[in-house]
């Protein structure tokens, strides 16, 4: 299928037509840094952004979203409430594109959550490759997430006064026929997509000394490292990590009764298993009270867990989590001391010393 | 094939017919479907009950599946929505969704000597499973009930232990660690039923239930009368929120309780070292 270019003095009408359409969104300007926000008009539109505060999971996991609606009294009853806009989200890079695709594997596997799965088949995506590393903190080529293999409808390269658009689905290739602004690739297009191509990867480096792949299995060895400790002395719990966390999803639901005690809504709100309570039931015994075990927990989660049950890697490497923590935890670090000190031991070794302790 | 207005957190709605105070702070809830189904649930499987401007909390069901029709649920009173459910009065309505989990793997049993170890509320989820064995009694071998509590006023279902107590094919002891004026039987923490009975661990298979703080001594107990890992099995409370396997607040390690669980072997166990 031949590649189709989009002139960069064509995409306001394009921005502009899709928003007749449905609502757009895309990486927008506030105060010095940039966040996905639907847009009023084309000229808001900082395709130029290296990486946004948050990534664009809030359209598909709302901060908070109700799912439940019910009427108390003579007849109970509730029903559901699912909220689906139709939306382009646009300059989604290839670090969210992987993450977006390992939250639409967990909310589709095991139990369909229609709250997630309706928002997202009402989006279009249209990614935009990253031609340069967006700064020092981020990644991603070392966690495999710089390459993209599907997860969007629409992807974009910036060849300079142009995009290159690949198709990702049908969604995409009707919405580029319908807005009839795309044309074919010159042998001038291509070759200067290859020089971008060319130019771009030895810009970004391997930041982690073991292969990606091995991370699992040395997670697994390195259950009982005391570097966990150290993170734990470090950590304040504040769960700015899994806020900005492209793939993290847990969530508490709770309810909330309207003020005239008839009818009120069960919301679905986002949480972090980075919070002390995150682990506690009703009777106050809490399964994950120490801040080194839920940071322990958060990197298992990320390098080993999300990975077996997924087939994709759980970090994308976006380095957000490094940016907005207040005391630098930096995965990076953390996975390359746990390479420099880990001996072959862990859960093995626990079950080797209960052998020998004869248990 | 979910249609675009079904939702897994739509709850179905269920009456209370009777309400019975078991001990102090627990209640025995006995509820019917209003659509006319059974729960259809297994022995140790869990349902998220809904007070709707409360929430919902996850309870273990205490009946057995071979007893149609209604189904019995055992709360203790220790949070907001289980506050509230002990405030209610039989024709109350509730929401009812799941039932959530694995359930105690009753065909494993079968054929087989079980040993039976509820501590405190541990007795709620095991009584499920003992009364669907005495049900189809023919099934399995020699049932042995070792039930601890914390003192004489703690104990739950007392007409039914009397009752297991009663039958010439049941096994059965109870202790409390303190006992009190009236108290006759033994005193003493679970552990001490255990020299009590003596088993074939070829052939026994172990189900125990309690409070965290329990099960690394009945599993010392178990393991030193033979019972093979394989063969023990109990039930780990987590917070289950969603019974979906998406709020993560469940979590051991890689599993999410209310997927993979909350009933587990203790062989799975050792590849979950948050698990006990």
């Amino acid at each position: 299928m031949p590649l189709k270019v989009i002139d960069k003095k064509k995409m306001a009408s394009f921005v502009t037509s899709l928003m007749e359409e449905r609502e757009v969104v895309g990486p927008v300007a506030k105060d010095g840094k940039f966040v996905f926000s639907p847009i009023d008009h084309y000229s808001q539109l900082r395709l130029d952004c290296p990486i946004t505060l948050l990534p664009p999971k809030q359209y598909f996991l709302p901060q908070e979203e109700p799912i439940l609606k019910y009427k108390l009294g003579e007849a109970t009853r509730s029903e559901p409430v699912i909220e689906a806009k139709p939306r382009v989200i646009i300059g989604v890079h290839p670090c969210d594109i992987n993450a977006t695709w390992l939250l639409d594997l967990a909310f589709s596997t095991d139990n369909l959550d229609t709250n997630y799965m309706e928002k997202r088949k009402k989006a279009v995506i249209i990614g935009l490759d990253c031609n340069e590393p967006c700064d020092e903190h981020s990644f991603c080529k070392s966690m495999g997430s710089l390459a993209v293999e599907g997860g969007y409808d629409l992807f974009l390269t910036d060849i300079g006064d142009a995009y290159m658009v690949d198709y990702g689905s049908p969604a995409g290739m009707e919405l580029l026929a319908r807005h009839k602004v795309a044309r074919e690739a010159t042998e001038a297009d291509m070759s200067r997509f290859r020089a971008v191509q060319d130019a771009k990867w030895p810009k970004f480096t391997y930041k982690l000394e073991m292969n990606v792949s091995d991370l699992p299995n040395l997670l697994a060895i390195g259950y009982d490292n005391p570097l966990w400790e150290e993170l734990g002395k470090k950590c304040l719990a504040c769960g700015a990590c899994t806020l900005v966390c492209p793939t993290c999803y847990c969530f508490d639901i709770v309810d909330k009764l309207a003020l005239n005690l008839k009818e009120g809504q069960r919301l679905r709100r986002w949480d972090s298993c980075q919070l002390p309570e995150f682990a506690t039931v009703a009777g106050g015994e809490n399964f994950r009270k120490a801040r080194s075990d839920r940071q322990r927990h958060r990197f298992f989660r990320k390098g080993k867990y999300l990975t077996e049950m997924f087939g994709k890697m759980g970090c994308v490497g976006c380095g957000r989590c490094v940016r907005s923590c207040l005391v630098h935890i930096d995965p990076v670090e953390v996975y390359n001391t746990l390479k420099r000190t880990c001996a072959p031991g862990g859960w093995a070794q626990r079950e080797v010393a209960a052998y020998q302790q004869g248990s | 094939m979910a249609d675009q207005t079904s939702s897994p957190y739509q709850p179905t709605m269920a009456e209370m017919v009777k309400i019975e105070q078991l001990a102090e702070r627990e209640k025995l809830f006995t509820l019917y479907l209003k659509d006319g189904r059974d729960l259809g649930h297994r022995a140790g499987q869990f349902v998220e009950v809904s007070v709707f401007g409360i929430g919902e909390a996850p309870i273990g069901v205490t009946s057995s599946p071979t007893r149609n029709g209604t189904f019995e649920l055992c709360i203790r009173e220790v949070g907001d929505v289980t506050r509230a459910l002990h405030r209610m009065e039989p024709g109350s309505t509730v929401g009812i969704r799941g039932p959530f989990g694995n359930g105690f793997p009753i065909d494993k049993m079968r054929g087989k000597d079980l040993l039976f170890a509820p501590g405190g509320m541990g007795l709620p989820p095991l009584r499920s499973v003992i009364q669907q064995v005495l049900d189809e009694r023919e099934s399995f071998g020699r049932v042995i009930i070792l039930y601890g509590a914390r003192n004489p006023s703690e104990l739950l279902f007392k007409d039914e232990l009397a009752q297991w107590e009663a039958r010439d094919d049941v096994e059965f002891h109870v202790t409390v660690d303190r006992g009190d004026e009236n108290w006759t039987g033994n005193v003493g923490v679970i552990t001490t039923l255990f020299p009590k009975v003596t088993i074939n661990p070829r052939n026994t298979v172990a189900l125990t239930v309690g409070p965290p703080v329990m099960y690394r001594f009945v599993l010392i107990e178990l393991l030193s009368k033979g019972i093979q890992d394989g063969n023990i099995f109990l039930s780990l409370e987590r917070r289950m929120k969603c019974g979906l396997g998406k709020c993560g607040h469940c979590q051991i390690n890689s599993v999410y309780v209310c997927q993979k669980g909350p009933v587990f072997s203790y062989a799975q166990l050792k590849d979950l070292p948050e698990a006990i």
